[in-house]
């Protein structure tokens, strides 16, 4: 069993014995480290050393490395070092840890930290240069997937859009509805709340009606679904990349563009437009229910103010935004799980890229849509 | 590398595991000599990663004993106090993807030990080398390196602590027969310097004869032949004649002929 080890040493004259004695094994580390830490001072001004290993009964890498170290530190002195009384066992473990450590790897250079923080800014730069090429190239190669089949539609893989759909559009409408629910809610108790100083109440309806059809329910929703099914995109492809599954695709002459990223594409496309509009009759009622119980106007008032404040044109200038937003996380989702490497790490890496950047690109492309509808008058 | 007395390494008697109805391991009993290198053969399917997981108490045996160096193995908590004891080399290496290849030798260091820095950092080098590495490819990412050096990196992992069993899974499965047979060579040489007691279940014709002392052939949920490479050659058991009498053998030489 393992037992204490010790480090004794005698000095005769300039010669320097030690003797090693015990357990020289990993589960003593400390002990050892600091025994062997403690000899090198006598090490030093000694001129020849001898270690004598009679004494040691248990020996692993370990302790095997440390001793040498410890003749190590002696020859590289120019002095003497000698290692008797080996076990037979422990012989070949000796002779292997003499081989090892003797060549250590350059340290990397040592950057200067402001030069360092400079070149990150500077790759960051020319990384987004690439990010913005990526974003173009596949949706160039989404144009090219969409006019193939524009001319055989029979190559429009139903199936799995159909799946798609159901995943990203059917599945999501409770939380949406939900959450879209409650802002709606917010906003008209806050509205009220605020309005009533004034005495302008019952602005609260335009307020809530302009700003949930126009601006928030498209973008709540946009983003819950950038969270929500462009994660999933992301981690699901990029796990089928690491798996070499898109490669297995590629080989039976199926482009994964086509097979895997057009459906779910579609299928985003298809379903945000959906999803907001519930998104926005949801924020309606959360705020129509506000007014009634918080600020005392009824359903029908509630009903009539609104089809005064609100026209078509709201509707349809947050309705049109929708498609061009799924377009948008779809491409940027599918695009991230493309990127996926081999390991774990760079699935989660990949999938959290995902979501900031579709998150970000759609609040970007709702002021453009902003700019761009004050621009034409709606 | 602690020397007792008890002269097994692992000593298992009446093992039986399984899931739900569906029994796998039947009645089973094997003996692990100290400083030997046992080799485990057997059907795809057959059980013998699950014989390797029972034993380190990665699945519940439902009955039987299991020993390693004398003391028992249960499924509830035998994993924390025998990491020291055994070391495991994973068939896909199992290699903590987000930490470089000395992070990961360092890992079981680091968690059970209390060393500086430096020599952390010497120890893991030294493994690095010992398995043949340079010291260079520990500073790659696991995603980085070739199927060779990941097995090889786990077994320097497996060994971080100085273990006295190593259990390798199909240690040789994916490499080409060069790399398979230096490897092949590293687990014996190291077996020899650090007296480990390895039990390794493999496929390899090859590895079962140039590098284990015994070989069992475990089918239907039983050991049903041990000993060495020559006498499970004479072995009349119709499983056991089919594995190494098949096609598939004949390139097969006995090792002492």
């Amino acid at each position: 069993m393992a037992t204490a080890p010790l480090l004794t040493a005698t000095s005769s004259g300039d010669a320097l014995e030690l003797r090693p004695a015990g357990s020289w094994v990993a589960s003593n580390a400390e002990t050892l480290e600091r025994l062997s830490s403690d000899m090198a001072p006598q090490l030093d001004r000694a001129a020849a050393v001898k270690v004598d290993m009679t004494g040691v009964h248990e020996l692993d890498t370990l302790g095997a490395w440390l001793l040498e170290k410890l003749s190590r530190r002696a020859t590289s002195a120019g002095h003497r070092a000698d290692i008797v009384g080996i076990a037979d066992n422990y012989a070949g473990l000796i002779d292997e840890v003499r081989q090892v450590n003797r060549h250590t790897p350059a340290p990397p250079p040592a950057r200067n930290p402001i030069l360092a923080k400079l070149g990150d800014i500077g790759r960051a730069t020319i990384g987004s240069r690439e990010d913005i090429a990526a974003f173009l190239q596949m949706l160039g190669a989404l144009c090219i997937a969409i006019l193939g089949i524009l001319r055989r539609p029979r190559s429009l893989r139903l199936t799995s859009l159909a799946y798609q759909l159901h995943r990203v559009g059917w599945q999501a409408i409770p939380i949406v509805a939900l959450i879209t629910f409650l802002i709606g809610a917010i906003i008209a108790q806050q509205g009220i709340f605020h309005f009533r100083k004034f005495g302008a109440e019952s602005y609260v309806v335009d307020m809530v009606g302009i700003l949930v059809l126009r601006e928030l329910g498209v973008l709540i929703v946009a983003i819950m679904v950038a969270g929500r099914s462009g994660s999933a995109y992301t981690a699901e492809l990029g796990s089928m990349k690491m798996r070499e599954e898109i490669d297995a695709l590629s080989t039976m002459g199926l482009d994964p563009l086509e097979v895997l990223m057009l459906p779910r594409i579609l299928a985003l496309i298809c379903a945000l437009p959906i999803l907001s509009f519930i998104g926005a009759m949801a924020a309606l009622y959360g705020g129509g229910l506000v007014a009634w119980f918080y600020g005392g106007m009824g359903p029908a008032i509630f009903l009539a103010r609104l089809h005064e404040a609100v026209s078509v044109t709201h509707f349809e200038v947050g309705i049109i935004k929708a498609p061009f937003m799924a377009l948008v996380i779809g491409i940027v989702a599918c695009s991230e799980g493309m990127r996926v490497k081999g390991s774990a790490e760079s699935l989660g890496k990949q999938t959290t890229t995902s979501v900031v950047k579709s998150i970000f690109l759609v609040i970007v492309l709702d002021g453009l849509f902003a700019v761009f509808f004050a621009s034409i008058g709606m | 590398m602690q020397q007792g007395t008890e002269p097994f390494a692992i000593r298992v008697r009446d093992l039986v595991v399984g899931f739900g109805r569906h029994v796998v391991i039947d009645h089973l009993a094997l003996d692990v000599r100290r400083g030997e290198i046992l080799g485990l053969v057997g059907a795809s399917g057959g059980g013998k990663s699950v014989l390797m997981r029972t034993i380190i108490g990665l699945i519940p045996k439902q009955s039987g004993e299991i020993e390693v160096l004398g003391s028992p193995v249960d499924h509830d908590r035998s994993t924390k106090a025998a990491a020291g004891r055994w070391g495991i080399l994973f068939q896909q290496g199992a290699l903590f993807s987000s930490l470089t290849a000395r992070q990961n030798i360092q890992f079981p260091l680091r968690e059970n030990l209390k060393l500086s820095d430096t020599l952390m950092d010497e120890i893991a080098t030294a493994k690095l080398e010992m398995v043949g590495l340079n010291p260079e490819d520990g500073d790659k990412f696991p995603s980085e390196l070739s199927g060779g050096m990941t097995k090889r990196v786990a077994l320097a992992r497996a060994l971080a602590l100085d273990p006295a069993i190593v259990f390798l899974d199909e240690p040789t499965s994916g490499l080409d027969p060069i790399a398979a047979g230096e490897f092949d060579v590293l687990i014996k040489t190291l077996q020899k310097t650090l007296g480990l007691a390895v039990f390794m279940v493999t496929h390899d014709l090859a590895s079962l004869n140039t590098v284990c002392d015994r070989v069992s052939a475990l089918a239907d949920g039983k050991i049903v032949a041990i000993g060495s490479m020559r006498e499970l050659l004479k072995s009349e058991h119709p499983w056991v004649r089919a594995y190494f009498h098949g096609k598939r053998s004949q390139m097969l030489q006995p090792k002492a002929n």
